[in-house]
């Protein structure tokens, strides 16, 4: 792959890149370095617009200052320690640069994908509902609506590996070690039938892995494809002689509807209508007393207030969790009556075992120790959350849940 | 939400009445009052008492009448709201600058909260000195302002295959367009001590976010005019647009825009990350792809008369207006076709095309209740001329999805309304 690039052909390039360039390339050190030339007073006079502005184009600058030591620097923020730098610097590269030293296996990787990724990826990487599909696809890039999945169109492994260490589990990111990532890689390789079930991915063998689909890719070619045929003079006037209306997006439907923000309302209303929702059911005593069906949670004062915070927090959840009128099961289970509700009891849910074997109800007690930190919480947990660390939150989101008896 | 009064009647309504009573007054040509209007006759309460004090609203929201044009997001595009997009509601705005509070949002994990305080930006790779900067030592780099338009490479990106949603916010509408003040790219290398080598360097450029959605840049590009931003319109950045501080790649797909931007990294070759690779690439008809596809190529849209903005006056004069851009420089003209691009006839453009910026065009025109197949059309100063949807799809065919910048299509109906439509 060629890594030099004719980025600047004239084709492209206007008068305004040329000048950025020249004085970016000029000596910098000058005192007195005349204006970034690039803006009005160096085009053309234009023709039927305004022209107030152009002699202040002149005066238009860039910050092209002087510098205090004289070498283009101003000795402004720290050196980067070699610590800070491993910390954040976790790029891999398609030659395998950046890779750190370690090994996962195919079977590790079953293991540790049904634990982070299914949720969302399916067990066999087939994808969850809307979200992404891992594998399969094989030979689908040249048909309609192709199947691009990590087999099918994703040219470089390094990319899979970056990814999932620097990225996921979604919600999670960054939890997962240097052998767990290699593991969760060579199981979606073995997904994609790329390997088979014993082998193991490492840092020795990483580059010796050819993703199918690596010369699929070419460098942008609309200079020679595209621009000249579309930089002419256009037609004015008889330009074709029938037109017909071919597609209409009425008949698709798929426009959300506009009512809809009625009832949507911008955010920070919307924050504040459920509380004044349940507001009434904690300000009427007798209607709590004359439903003793009501859970005992219920009894406990509400906090309107607090409950509209705690929307806010549930934005975190939203990804997986639906709650309220006509809420379903997604990648998480529906929430209505989470408070008080016994657990593991969302109709038509599948639930990671560890919760089926879990047993009692969902008082808020529970669910606070749950929410703060899911995975130490309840082990074996299907739900890739990191958990909520500030009280305020949990206070919040479990009183929010409380609105959707 | 306090319940509409009769005068507080949203935009949405007020269409609505008025769609139904344009039919009725067609042809009526200049308007003529049978009984005096109370609105004048009348004293009115807001003539009579106090309006709200100076401080009632510390930090001001648009009046509820206009509470409908907020940004919107279309559910069954992505698998969630966090990873995900919605749009500017163009259709709604004039003039060039995008209000920040209603300019698209696009996150891969959130819109993250990033204090200040908590902000670092670290230069590495090869450079002479890995470097640490605060957002207090940001501030002490000389910096520049621009006016420069964000678009999405999927903006309009549903309609590769066929018209599908109805209306230029959903079209067209994950684009915005803010000043910048910012501090040059070049000079933040130029402080770590990069070599002033570019010959096959790149820039590795991450967001602070769980995303944080790499992107590698070309060194020229870099150098160029790209701008480490931390104030869009004079104001602090806003969360979901990158606070306190993210890239501007001027011209460039809006996914190299990195938010919260914490790291870039100079290196002798593209990461090839997700975001270059398996997503923002282009596949053409034959199943390879392109990559690279940086630039945003010139394309406009007529944002009224359009679906959400019928035409509710009935006969007379009409101001047909929009937006118009390319990643290649400036605007230099916009043409409008009435007739599905049978003739055109050259807009008028509010202030002359700034360097990739969106430029405001009118047409000021009549309407004698005709059907019209509304068509805009850019060129930029490279003579680059927006293509149909035909042309593009003969180069790329229909499943490229990213950098659909054809020409759109809104069927004028005689009562008014439009319609998002594709013709031959």
């Amino acid at each position: 792959m060629s890594k030099s690039l004719k980025l600047f052909g004239a084709a492209t390039l206007g008068v305004a890149g040329v000048m950025v360039v020249a004085v970016n390339f000029a000596d910098r050190n000058i005192a007195g370095m005349p204006a970034e030339p690039q803006l009005l007073g160096a085009l053309p006079a234009p023709e039927p617009v305004e022209t107030a502005e152009a002699p202040q184009g002149l005066l238009v600058g860039a910050a092209q200052a002087a510098t205090s030591a004289g070498d283009g620097k101003f000795g402004l923020g720290r050196t980067a320690l070699p610590e800070e730098v491993a910390a954040w610097d976790h790029d891999i590269s398609p030659d395998g640069t950046g890779l750190p030293v370690g090994a996962g296996s195919v079977e590790d990787g079953e293991m540790l994908f049904e634990d982070n990724c299914a949720s969302c990826h399916g067990s066999f990487a087939e994808g969850v509902g809307n979200w992404p599909k891992l594998a399969g696809g094989d030979g689908t890039l040249n048909h309609a609506d192709p199947l691009k999945t990590v087999g099918s169109f994703w040219p470089y492994l390094s990319t899979v590996y970056d990814y999932v260490h620097r990225s996921m589990p979604f919600g999670n990111a960054q939890i997962l070690s240097d052998d767990e990532v290699y593991a969760i890689t060579a199981y979606i390789l073995y997904s994609n039938d790329l390997v088979d079930d014993e082998f193991v991915l490492s840092n020795e063998n990483f580059t010796e892995v050819e993703m199918p689909n690596s010369e699929g890719f070419i460098v942008d070619d609309r200079a020679e494809t595209e621009y000249p045929q579309w930089r002419a003079d256009p037609c004015m006037e008889a330009c074709k002689d029938e037109v017909e209306i071919t597609m209409r997006a009425t008949v698709l439907d798929v426009t959300p509807d506009q009512a809809g923000s009625e009832a949507e309302p911008a955010a920070t209303e919307a924050a504040a209508a459920p509380a004044e929702d349940a507001a009434p059911a904690a300000a009427e005593p007798e209607t709590a007393e004359a439903a003793p069906a009501e859970p005992a949670v219920q009894e406990a004062a509400f906090d309107p207030d607090l409950a509209a915070e705690g929307e806010k927090v549930f934005n975190k959840c939203k990804a997986c969790h639906q709650v309220g009128e006509g809420a379903s099961n997604r990648t998480g289970p529906e929430l209505n009556g989470i408070v008080g509700r016994e657990v593991a009891a969302a109709e038509g849910f599948k639930y990671s075992d560890a919760m089926m074997e879990h047993g009692g109800t969902w008082t808020p007690e529970e669910l606070r120790a749950f929410l703060a930190n899911p995975r130490q919480d309840l082990k074996g947990t299907r739900m890739a959350f990191a958990g909520l660390r500030k009280d305020e939150d949990l206070d919040a989101v479990i009183e929010y849940l409380k609105s959707f008896p | 939400m306090a319940e509409d009064t009769g005068r507080g009647t949203s935009r949405r309504a007020f269409l609505r009445g008025s769609v139904a009573a344009g039919g009725a007054v067609l042809g009526a040509g200049m308007a003529q009052a049978a009984d005096p209007d109370p609105l004048i006759t009348t004293v009115q309460p807001w003539a009579q008492g106090f309006g709200d004090g100076v401080d009632a609203t510390p930090y001001g929201l648009p009046i509820r009448f206009e509470e409908d044009v907020i940004r919107r997001n279309v559910e069954w595009l992505t698998a969630d709201t966090i990873s995900s997009i919605n749009f500017t509601p163009i259709h709604a705005l004039d003039g060039t600058i995008t209000p920040a509070g209603c300019a698209f949002e696009r996150h891969h994990s959130g819109a993250i909260e990033l204090a200040k305080e908590d902000y670092r930006l670290m230069i590495n790779g090869l450079v002479e000195t890995p470097m640490v900067f605060s957002y207090a030592d940001l501030e002490r780099f000389p910096r520049e302002n621009h006016v420069y338009f964000c678009e999405c490479a999927a903006n309009s990106g549903m309609e590769w295959a066929g018209a599908q949603l109805n209306g230029a916010q959903f079209t067209h509408g994950m684009i915005h367009n803010m000043e910048y003040s910012g501090i040059p790219l070049r000079t933040l290398l130029a402080e770590a001590g990069w070599s002033g080598e570019t010959e096959g360097k790149w820039v590795y450029v991450e967001g602070a976010d769980a995303s944080s959605n790499g992107r590698s840049i070309p060194m020229e590009k870099a150098l160029d005019d790209c701008l480490v931003a931390i104030k869009a319109n004079g104001e602090a950045l806003r969360k979901e647009h990158g606070y306190p501080a993210r890239l501007v790649v001027p011209g460039w797909e809006g996914n190299m825009w990195v938010k919260w931007i914490r790291r870039i990294e100079v290196m002798d070759g593209p990461v090839e990350s997700r975001e270059e690779t398996s997503k923002y690439t282009d596949t053409l008809a034959d199943g390879t792809s392109r990559k690279w596809t940086w630039v945003m190529d010139a394309k406009s849209v007529v944002t009224s008369p359009s679906p959400q903005m019928p035409i509710t006056h009935g006969q007379g004069p009409v101001v047909i207006t929009g937006m118009a851009w390319s990643g290649h420089g400036r605007i230099t003209r916009v043409d409008v076709s009435k007739d599905g691009g049978k003739t055109w006839e050259t807009a008028r453009l509010a202030r002359e095309g700034e360097n990739k910026a969106l430029t405001r065009f009118y047409l000021d025109t009549v309407w004698e209740g005709e059907e019209w197949l509304l068509q805009s059309r850019a060129i930029d100063e490279t003579g680059y001329v927006q293509p149909t949807k035909a042309q593009l799809r003969e180069v790329r065919g229909l499943n490229s999805i990213y950098h659909n910048n054809a020409i759109q299509t809104w069927w004028i109906k005689s009562n008014g309304e439009a319609e998002n439509v594709e013709v031959s």
